[in-house]
């Protein structure tokens, strides 16, 4: 890519906590965002996807770490920055959306307030403004995720989940982020509302031109939501391919595993799988690929080598067969 | 992190690695049938008739309704019920469907003895389950269980597996020392916790969603139900975790005959493991019907709607594209997925808005 | 916010409610239970360093109490020597006014004030915890009355109260101060448990207790119970610190036995005999750090108590 938004260069994050032992919950992974692009991190629990995006805004924290790696944002180095550095530039920065967004919110401060605190927290002079300023930037940002002025007066609990999930992504576009990342927006949500709230998130998107990072742990979701999808596996990415591809050209495993998991009801026969096992123990990472142990299609070299991500049809994969496959294929 | 389920997965049968991505869950249809037809052939026929009264004649709801003061002064009750009726005949997966606040949480209060309906009344097998009190309500739970949404939820921190699949034994079954010990591994290797010596003394911090809601469902099973009221048992759940605890539901009633009241928002998951369905919306049934033919043909928007908002590569997802599928079986992958058209998003016109008061959904 | 990097992360589930402590193996155990708790409560806390030192401290305070008659040079009522005497020679911290050691009080009156701590702590936690506990878990015309007494034993100002017991009770020694702080001290406590246990109530592992056909008495103590050990330890340890603090202090007012020897009653008299006024600052300072030593370390032992609410201890 020419020119990305967010350039992120083998980025390795560990997790230590005070008793017990480390876990590399992030393992070399390289990502480049383009401008304006909507793209999807798909994942199962503890692949390390929330603490990729996490480590992508510097929003780590102890016993959390960024090993090594760096990350350039809009072509600052972002890595060399402290902390009253980085929050200098929230204003057309970047901004998170966090999982369990709506649980995000201050129990006992209106959704007002919680503007306030974030438009009052800009010290750019965009950011000095007054409190009628504010009650109308608010309303103005509340209007764009479909919520009335009138929810401004209310406390979080007086909404519903999915009300204050968009609450919470009116408030992370506040600052006009050139980048927001969405974690796990509509888990605990249910379809309908779900559904809704992926709807503003695109609509927002298209509108303003922001550059968005869904993470989620349902490919379906992530396939009908954005253009390009991220999987990540036990603290790697796995397969990087457009979503429109991804259904007849997947060529990891483990993502033609997870869609094997989606069937449609109303067919007359509906087949769908699960993947069993689980994911290696990111204590000791594994010499070899981590997904070996669940992959129908593993061999030997599986198991001693760790695949590269390497240019795969339309996209990127990292396995050696589907690697080699290809080579075949191309004669 | 789970340490040491690398093979323990989800299914006892499979050890190897190769080809056992395979296994799949398959629709219910036959194996239903064959347990509802042992259980009539057992002589309830009379329990297919709404409101018999024959020794394990199933659940009955009949005109359930349930209104909810309001939180707020001087504002009307909440309706969380209207008129609802259903029968679970005994061995049978019947599926309640709805969205946030329709109300489906509620009725599985009230079927499981949680709340009292305001109106209509609740039977299982002829026993008035709305009137009874602690130690009729206690004796009741050996024959209607229930498996619990958030895996993360239900089970103790600080109680082993082992401990807390001993007590539905201990107080339901009455068994004590190596006969517990025993009865206990076998419901682990039941739920596919293999081996179960391993799983005895494990806390549920060092299990993963997956394996703490077999233990859920472990747990429901110990006292022997005739039905199990499975409230959202995948949703929070990885994707890739569900078929497994699916097909554990589905085995379970043919194994054990146990009935099944499945309640869920996810449209897929009902499909695999029911025979009838029946559609709620804000505490009113809008539709029901055997579970294929409600799908195929939804008859009600609200349906169509949750067809629709399903997470499903493999369909139309347009709202518009309500038809009926092209007769023959739909090849599974279909085509690409169906990406949202540009412009907003025609879902956006009916979010839901900031009620005077209360928010919208309502304690359901 | 749930940190992102929790072991069993999941994909939106709050990460767990890993909040609560140990307990003893559902399996034959070898030992008593109250014993098995006992010991899991100690290592847990002495890996804190801050509840370490507490423990350290209140320790050797224990082993001077009981050692007193040994270690003590003199009886601490023996009144024959030389008054106020500075610190040195015979006597290492000197004489009070009325002519007794002062290290032989101190040491035999931390016998008193470490009996009050304990005691009163232990009762006014027991009546903290069954009446919250109660409170909380069953909701209604109970939880009303209860709440009922317990606030208005918390509308009554403390000290008055104390004075007032404690005048009218005159002459029973230590045992009406142990119950004046107990009635006084046993609110605050109360109030927090019945919070946590009333949020612990709607937890869904209490329902599934429940189908599991738990009864009431099972589901307090086995289920809500052991995950509030936290809290539960935390408050005696402030009802403990409480108590001791309280008992310095009637006995300072002269509310309390004078005729018994306790650090309490040790600045009673120094304040009698205006022991600040004449530079006899042994008499006070003696006294008055140690049951500031003994606060601050029952204090510091209360910084280890989180840690008794991660079942991770537990673990194999």
């Amino acid at each position: 890519m020419a020119h990305p938004l967010l350039q992120a260069k083998g980025l390795n994050v560990v997790y230590e906590p005070a008793r017990g032992t480390r876990i590399w919950s992030v393992r070399d992974v390289s990502l480049d965002l383009g401008e304006g692009e909507l793209a999807g991190l798909v994942g199962e629990s503890g692949c390390g996807k929330s603490t990729l995006g996490y480590a992508l805004t510097r929003m780590l924290r102890p016993p959390a770490r960024l090993e090594s790696g760096t990350i350039s944002f809009a072509g600052q180095d972002l890595t060399s920055l402290d902390g009253e550095e980085l929050r200098q530039r929230r204003r057309g920065g970047f901004a998170l959306v966090l999982q369990g967004g709506m649980n995000a919110l201050n129990p006992v401060r209106t959704v007002e307030a919680h503007f306030r605190d974030v438009l009052r927290a800009d010290k750019s002079s965009a950011g000095r403004q007054t409190a009628r300023q504010v009650e109308r930037r608010a309303a103005e940002l509340l209007d764009r995720v479909h919520l009335p002025a009138t929810t401004l007066r209310r406390y979080p609990h007086e909404l519903s989940g999915g009300m204050r999930q968009r609450v919470a992504i009116a408030i992370a576009l506040a600052l006009d982020p050139r980048l927001v990342i969405f974690d796990e927006p509509t888990t605990a949500l249910d379809v309908i509302v779900a559904e809704a709230v992926l709807g503003v998130i695109r609509e927002l998107q298209r509108e303003a031109g922001f550059t968005a990072l869904l993470i989620s742990h349902d490919l379906g979701l992530v396939l009908q939501a954005t253009d390009r999808v991220l999987v990540m596996y036990a603290g790697r990415i796995v397969e990087d391919r457009a979503a429109a591809s991804m259904l007849t050209d997947a060529r990891h495993p483990y993502s033609q595993a997870l869609l094997r998991c989606y069937g449609d009801p109303r067919a007359d026969e509906v087949h769908i799988e699960d993947i069993p096992g689980s994911p290696p123990d990111l204590s000791m990472p594994p010499g070899g690929c981590a997904f070996a142990p669940r992959c129908p299609l593993s061999e030997r070299v599986c198991e001693e080598t760790d695949p590269e991500l390497v240019p795969l049809g339309s996209g990127r994969a990292a396995c050696h067969v589907a690697a080699r496959e290809a080579r075949d294929a191309s004669g | 992190m789970p340490a040491d389920d690398r093979a323990s997965g989800s299914r006892a049968a499979d050890s190897t690695k190769m080809g056992n991505g395979k296994a799949a869950a398959h629709d219910t249809a036959a194996a239903g049938r064959q347990a509802a037809a042992r259980e009539s052939a057992a002589g309830s026929t009379a329990a297919r008739r709404e409101g018999g009264t024959a020794a394990g004649a199933g659940l009955v709801v009949t005109g359930a309704g349930k209104v909810y003061a309001s939180r707020h002064r001087g504002e009307p009750p909440v309706t969380a019920l209207r008129d609802v009726s259903l029968t679970v005949a005994p061995g049978a997966a019947v599926g309640l469907v709805g969205a946030s606040g329709s109300g489906k949480s509620t009725l599985a209060r009230l079927i499981t003895g949680l709340d009292r309906p305001s109106t209509g009344l609740i039977t299982f097998g002829g026993l008035r389950v709305d009137r009874l009190r602690r130690g009729a309500l206690r004796e009741f739970r050996k024959h209607v269980q229930m498996v619990f949404q958030d895996p993360y939820a239900a089970l103790n921190p600080l109680h082993t597996v082992g401990y807390t699949l001993a007590r539905p034994v201990a107080n339901y079954l009455g068994l004590g020392g190596s006969q517990l010990t025993e009865r206990v591994r076998d419901l682990l290797a039941t739920v596919g916790l293999t081996p179960a010596g391993q799983f005895e003394d494990k806390l549920p911090h060092q299990l993963s969603g997956g394996q703490r809601q077999r233990v859920v469902i472990a747990h429901a099973l110990a006292s022997e139900p005739q039905l199990i009221v499975a409230d959202e048992p995948v949703s929070m759940l990885d994707v890739s975790l569900r078929a497994g605890v699916l097909r554990l539901l589905n085995q379970l009633r043919r194994d054990h005959r146990v009935g099944l009241l499945y309640i869920t928002h996810d449209l897929l998951s009902a499909r695999l493991v029911t025979d009838d369905l029946l559609v709620l919306n804000a505490g009113r049934v809008v539709e029901r019907g055997p579970t294929r033919q409600v799908l195929r043909q939804p008859a009600d928007p609200y349906t169509r709607r949750l067809l629709a908002a399903l997470p499903n590569p493999f369909a139309d997802s347009h709202p518009a594209a309500a038809h009926p599928f092209a007769a023959g079986s739909h090849p599974v992958p279909a085509r690409p997925a169906a990406l949202r058209p540009a412009g907003p998003s025609p879902a956006a016109a009916q979010l839901p808005q900031p009620s005077p008061a209360s928010p919208d959904g309502g304690p359901a | 916010m749930t940190a992102p990097y929790s072991l069993s992360q999941s994909a939106g589930p709050a990460a767990g409610n890993l909040t609560q402590p140990p307990l003893p193996r559902s399996g034959a155990t070898a030992l008593p239970r109250p014993l098995v708790v006992a010991q899991r409560v100690l290592a847990t806390l002495w890996a804190d360093r801050k509840a370490r030192i507490g423990l350290v401290v209140i320790s050797a305070l224990i082993l001077a109490a009981l050692l007193a008659p040994v270690i003590a040079p003199y009886s601490p009522t023996d009144a024959s020597f030389p008054r106020t005497l500075p610190p040195g020679g015979a006597h290492l911290l000197g004489t009070t006014g009325s002519g007794q050691d002062t290290l032989s009080q101190l040491l035999w009156g931390a016998r008193i004030s470490l009996l009050v701590g304990v005691c009163a702590g232990v009762l006014a936690s027991v009546i903290a915890i069954v009446i919250g506990l109660i409170a909380g878990y069953l909701p209604g015309v109970t939880d009303e009355v209860l709440m009922f007494v317990t606030n208005l034993t918390l509308a009554i100002p403390a000290l008055p109260l104390m004075i007032v017991l404690a005048v009218y009770l005159a002459g029973g020694g230590v045992k009406v101060i142990i119950f004046v702080i107990v009635v006084t001290g046993w609110a605050t406590g109360a109030r927090v448990i019945r919070s946590q246990a009333a949020t612990l109530r709607s937890r869904d592992f209490i329902a599934l207790a429940q189908f599991g056909g738990e009864r009431l008495h099972r589901i307090v103590f086995r289920e809500v119970l052991p995950n509030m050990t936290s809290l539960v330890a935390a408050n005696f340890f402030a009802a403990a610190t409480g108590a001791v603090l309280g008992e310095a202090g009637l006995e300072f007012l002269g509310l309390g036995d004078p005729t018994t020897v306790s650090w309490g009653t040790m600045l009673y008299w120094a304040q009698n005999s205006g022991a600040l006024l004449t530079g006899q600052w042994v008499l006070v300072l003696a006294p008055g750090l140690c049951i500031a030593l003994l606060a601050a370390a029952l204090s510091l032992v209360n910084f280890g108590v989180d840690a008794l609410s991660n079942p991770r201890l537990r673990e194999k």
